[in-house]
């Protein structure tokens, strides 16, 4: 393991640069484009609730993940996920990874398409939601999207070099349990992720979702700072063995809670510091992201042609 | 001796067959909207109803939530049906509450289940309180 290092420089490869660029400036255009609508899903990083994408609205989100953890090098992650409502229940997503370690490399990871489906069309106390995804990402993604398996902190400490030559080509499923109750939403979701070109055992993890808006009714008149325009919330995910050795020996596990604002005409903007809570996990993981939704995306196009 | 394989593609199959069947059941009731509204929703008032705060309130979360696809008049536009319609404009508040819950999901409604209540009841009051359009059908001797 390499000790902490005082500076950070990082090489850049073409593809990692290019992404790291795409990035940043779809992260600025996210922060300053006006006119978008504030979601209305909980602001999770990790799990997942009942709420689609309303059907024909496009959110484009830019989530970064950075750590500097106490063996092996910092490194922050960028990934951009694009999830569109293709009706009431059923939702699509599509995600672009990319991550720069300090003295290593900035390199791309990979991409995930995702689709998550409500079977029951009516709320009930308990909201079933199930998730299939399928991930091309190679052995250096750092998003932390999810945590399966046997994950640890010392997955971090290989170069790129040598992680990036190893793709991994997995279906993940989810299932999602939710539920709205006073204000306040509650998810549970289980995972199991399989590698299909490789010969591991199918992995599973957990996380668990609790939020609540500051306030529940909205404000009668427009103010940057109102309370209905943030929300709060508290994670815990974490792996849970895999089909070989199933349970939270050798597993990671964080806790982390979330703050999410609502720009009034804006973006929504999120900031969580998640804590490891064993010593397979990272010690402090530090997670941002914004978040702009562009509503029935198709009646721009179609008023452009008129 | 059946084999095993064919067991569990039987199984599979039954699963989806059932599952699709399962989805198209649940389609047919939710259109069903207001008369497959339960009646302890149906009774259920609104307790912001006819405030002014409230109204305000509801039209900021109509424009920001609804606008889109009701339009900011809340007449509508092709599939999307006006909220100003007979139909809508004297449908009791909580059968207009159970179609905010639940959506009518199979016809492209969205479940706004994640708003707080109080936040669906303000939106209530602002649509009652902008009426019937003029062009609206005359209502039936029966309501909705």
């Amino acid at each position: 393991m390499n000790p902490r290092p005082a500076r950070w420089p990082v090489r850049l490869s073409r593809a990692g640069f290019q992404f790291l660029l795409a990035a940043v400036v779809a992260g600025i255009s996210l922060l300053v484009i006006p006119g978008s609508a504030a979601a209305q899903e909980p602001p999770y990083f990790v799990a997942y609730s009942h709420a689609m994408e309303e059907p024909g609205n496009l959110e484009f989100t830019m989530r970064n993940t950075a750590a500097s953890p106490r063996f092996g090098n910092p490194f922050g992650s960028a990934t951009i996920e694009m999830e569109f409502g293709t009706t009431a229940w059923w939702t699509t997503e599509f995600y672009l990874s990319g991550q720069a370690t300090g003295n290593d490399s900035a390199i791309f990871n990979g991409f995930r398409i995702e689709n998550r489906f409500r079977p029951l069309l009516h709320e009930h106390w308990i909201n079933p939601v199930l998730y299939v995804e399928y991930e091309n990402v190679n052995e250096a993604d750092r998003s932390i999207l999810e945590v399966v398996g046997h994950d640890s902190a010392q997955d971090v400490t290989v170069p790129n070099a040598i992680q990036r030559a190893e793709t991994e080509r997995s279906l993940e499923t989810k299932l999602i349990l939710s539920s709205n109750f006073r204000g306040w939403n509650i998810s549970e979701n289980f995972i199991a992720e399989k590698a299909m070109n490789e010969g591991e055992p199918a992995e599973f993890g957990y996380a668990i979702g609790i939020s609540r808006p500051f306030a529940l009714a909205a404000s009668p008149r427009a103010c940057t700072f109102c309370r209905d325009n943030f929300t709060g919330a508290l994670e815990l995910y974490g792996g849970l063995g895999t089909t070989d050795s199933f349970g939270w020996r050798g597993t990671s596990q964080y806790i982390g809670p979330v703050i999410a604002y609502s720009i009034p005409r804006g973006p929504t903007i999120a900031f969580s510091p998640n804590v490891g809570l064993n010593d397979n996990s990272l010690g402090v993981l530090y997670r941002f992201s914004v978040s702009y939704e562009v509503q029935q995306i198709f009646s721009h196009f179609h008023g452009a042609s008129r | 001796m059946r084999h095993p394989s064919y067991s569990r593609a039987a199984g599979g199959a039954t699963c989806l067959v059932g599952g699709v069947l399962a989805l198209v059941l649940c389609a047919a009731a939710a259109g069903a909207w207001p008369a497959g509204v339960p009646e302890s929703y149906r009774r259920t008032v609104n307790p912001s109803a006819g405030q002014p705060d409230a109204i305000a309130a509801g039209g900021r979360l109509f424009a920001e939530h609804c606008a889109q696809c009701h339009q900011p008049d809340a007449l509508g536009k092709g599939k999307r049906p006006s909220l100003r319609s007979n139909l809508v404009q004297h449908a009791t508040d909580g059968e207009i509450f159970w179609v905010l819950r639940n959506g009518i999901l199979a016809h492209g409604m969205p479940s706004w289940s994640m708003l707080p209540e109080p936040s669906r009841w303000q939106i209530i009051a602002y649509l009652k309180s902008l009426g019937p359009s003029e062009d609206a059908v005359p209502a039936q001797g029966t309501r909705p």
